[in-house]
């Protein structure tokens, strides 16, 4: 499996001179099988980097939505594959209450806020709502569960061949605990990410932002951290930068981690661009 | 252990905030937590009674009806929720495990998550007057 980080900002595109190293642009992740099946993880503003890389011989395409915020959908109608009339692009996404993932997705893919409609994308588009639980993709095998975060919001599992990449970019398992973590039982997106290679988690804040904005959904680093080591993982890459975090301060933040205690696992801060190789 | 489904994790956080006392079963009607405000009215700490299946907690309490009569668990607000996955509401009388007798109103909830998917129940109760 191979794994690149198109965009790994949180929240707001965030383009300038701070944030060079790390990438403005938002949830984005490019797996590819060892068959060169492609998934990509969120439709965040990275996807437009991904276009690049689709081969034209590709004929199918599959898009794991964690959730319908806008940072993860917003590079959607930016995707190449969805222009080429050839291509299957199945996308799948959190399965809601009351509308359907179509209904959902056409709120932002419709005028004013988008002048093309979904279904006048020319490939041949089939949306599924996710089951919680696992299926296959080609030949991945992909685990999803619902995960602490306001509104319907999943992780994703993939394994191939033995070896496991697991993303939660928005997910707040520190809410309403005393302390992080309490128990594996207890532990929103732990199934997801015991024993794995590598898990790319929501690490938005510092400890002194966490506590001002507990409920709005995310971690601080050293939830993640702390989730990773629970959960035993292998190595650990931050996501989900705050819009207002600089590369220095990035920098600064994944130091003092390492500093200030002996971590059970790898830890990467995720940069734009960054790509890995499980196998 | 496996993780507990996320809606059941959310139910415990919401109780451990609320000063309603809350106990929450999952779909098996094991007792999984009470927040502190039950253990008022229960008569023990959480920590110390731990998870307790459903046969241990509908007879521990001594529940009885509202003429002191013996109450089987089918006539508990939680088994009922459990059961037939309807709110049930119902008042009745326990005996808490400090040995006090408490008069109990008791308002039940299945909890039924995206799918269909049963993930338990909860009850949330609140000491009356016995003189109501
Ligand atoms: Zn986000
Ligand atoms: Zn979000």
């Amino acid at each position: 499996m191979n794994i690149t980080l198109w965009g790994t900002r949180g929240s707001l595109p965030s383009a300038g001179p701070d944030t060079v190293r790390y990438g403005g642009n938002t949830s984005c992740v490019e797996v590819r099988s060892e068959d060169g099946t492609l998934v990509v993880l969120d439709a965040g503003t990275g996807i437009r980097r991904l276009n690049a890389t689709v081969e034209p011989e590709l004929k199918r395409v599959y898009i794991l939505l964690t959730h319908l915020h806008m940072d993860h959908i917003q590079g959607f109608g930016f995707f190449g594959p969805l222009f080429r009339p050839d291509l299957e692009v199945h996308v799948f996404g959190p399965p809601s209450t009351t509308h359907d993932l179509r209904t959902r997705l056409t709120k932002y893919l419709s005028p004013p806020l988008f002048p093309v409609r979904l279904r006048d994308l020319p490939a041949r588009l089939a949306l599924h709502d996710v089951p919680l639980g696992g299926f296959e993709v080609d030949g991945l095998h992909v685990d999803c569960n619902l995960v602490t975060h306001p509104g319907p919001t999943v992780g994703y599992r993939l394994t191939e061949r033995g070896r496991t990449l697991v993303y939660i970019p928005d997910h707040e398992p520190a809410l309403g605990a005393s302390h992080v973590p309490r128990s594996p039982q207890w532990t929103s997106g732990y199934d997801l990410a015991v024993g794995s290679d590598l898990l790319i988690h929501d690490s938005q804040y510092t400890m002194a932002e966490y506590a001002e904005r507990a409920g709005w959904g995310h971690s601080a680093m050293q939830h993640a951290a702390a989730v990773a080591a629970m959960a035993g993982v292998k190595r650990l890459v931050t996501f989900h930068h705050d819009p207002t975090h600089s590369d220095d301060l990035l920098d600064n933040l994944v130091e003092e981690l390492r500093g200030t205690s002996r971590l059970p696992f790898e830890l990467t801060p995720g940069q734009e661009g960054m790509a890995f190789h499980l196998s | 252990m496996p993780q507990r489904d996320i809606e059941i994790i959310l139910m415990r956080q919401l109780a451990s905030y609320l000063i309603v006392p809350i106990f929450v079963v999952d779909t098996e009607g094991v007792m999984l937590f009470y927040n502190e405000p039950a253990e008022a009215l229960l008569g023990r700490q959480f920590d110390e009674a731990g998870e307790m299946p459903m046969r241990e907690w509908t007879t521990i309490f001594q529940p009885r009806d509202e003429n002191n009569a013996p109450l089987p668990p089918d006539g508990l607000p939680l088994v009922i929720a459990l059961r037939r996955r309807v709110p049930a509401q119902r008042r009745i009388r326990i005996t808490g495990l400090d040995g006090v007798a408490r008069h109990l109103e008791i308002v039940a909830f299945p909890l039924q998550g995206q799918g269909n998917r049963m993930l338990g129940a909860a009850a949330m109760f609140w000491e009356v007057d016995s003189k109501q």
